[in-house]
């Protein structure tokens, strides 16, 4: 039977929202005060969603210990306490937590096999938070 | 279709083993959840109904009825009990009480309730074991 299996982790880290595609006037509208010049920071929670058959012998979708040190070693180890836009991977992508969520989900998506990444839901604050699938 | 979901919570005992396995791959596969004498979580079980709005009461299904569905077929089973020596889905090694086979344990004593109930149908049943892991089951095979 296909199941699925959900963990929580959580992460600080700072960021800026700016783009060089648009001139600072530009940025300043767009993005309000993420655009502030020296950046500024969140407690993400970043929720991490897999999907496969429930193993007979184990009851298990995914062993959790492996799926925990993937995390850990893919993604926490890499943007905990750090600033994001500093990361190559934001060298040409704005650090907004929409962006953070797919990327998430692409670094994940090959390494959690077996499971399947079903979805990476990342909270900003505890009033926003993004999804992606996928899709 | 419109999907609302009801959260009830309770307490329970497991422990993870695999009759089958000798002890040393339990405990190498289960690790602190192989501990026979077991251990508790504060669970929450999610339930997620979906259907279109009643024309007359606006409701996808009646709040108090899904609550008293939830107590009575799932709570009343599995509240303050060890699931692995009392609740009848996973009692006797029947299946090991991990969050995922609870979420599908607790899918099949729910859906043939709501769907005698009329009108909206169970789409998702989630077990959260800490705040920080969950499981869900979709009705998938």
């Amino acid at each position: 039977m296909r199941a699925y299996f959900g963990r929580r982790y959580s992460l600080s880290a700072s960021h800026r929202l700016h783009t060089e595609a648009l001139s600072a006037g530009q940025n300043r509208a767009v993005y309000g005060k993420c655009n502030h010049p020296h950046g500024h920071g969140h407690n993400y929670v970043v929720e991490v969603m897999v999907g496969g058959p429930v193993d007979p012998a184990t009851g298990f979708v995914t062993d959790l210990t492996r799926l925990d040190s993937i995390v850990q070693a893919r993604i926490l180890d890499r943007f905990d306490h750090r600033n994001l836009n500093l990361d190559p991977i934001f060298a040409n992508r704005v650090p907004t937590t929409e962006n953070l969520c797919k990327t998430v989900f692409e670094i994940l998506e090959e390494s959690v096999a077996p499971a399947e990444m079903v979805q990476v839901r990342v909270e900003e604050t505890e009033n926003n938070f993004f999804e992606y699938s996928g899709e | 279709m419109i999907f609302l979901t009801r959260r009830a919570t309770f307490s329970a005992a497991h422990y993870y083993w695999n009759d089958v396995w000798p002890a040393e791959k339990n405990e190498q596969v289960f690790g602190r959840c192989a501990n026979r004498n077991g251990h508790g979580h504060n669970y929450t079980l999610e339930v997620t109904v979906g259907g279109d709005p009643d024309p007359v009461t606006g409701f996808v299904i009646d709040l108090k009825w899904l609550k008293d569905v939830m107590e009575r077929e799932v709570l009343a089973a599995w509240d303050h009990r060890h699931l692995n020596l009392e609740a009848p889905d996973f009692a006797a090694g029947k299946l090991i009480p991990t969050a995922e086979n609870l979420a599908i344990a607790a899918w099949k004593r729910l859906e043939a309730p709501v769907a005698a109930a009329g009108g909206a149908r169970l789409s998702r049943v989630r077990i959260y074991e800490t705040p920080e892991i969950f499981a869900e089951y979709r009705g998938e095979a």
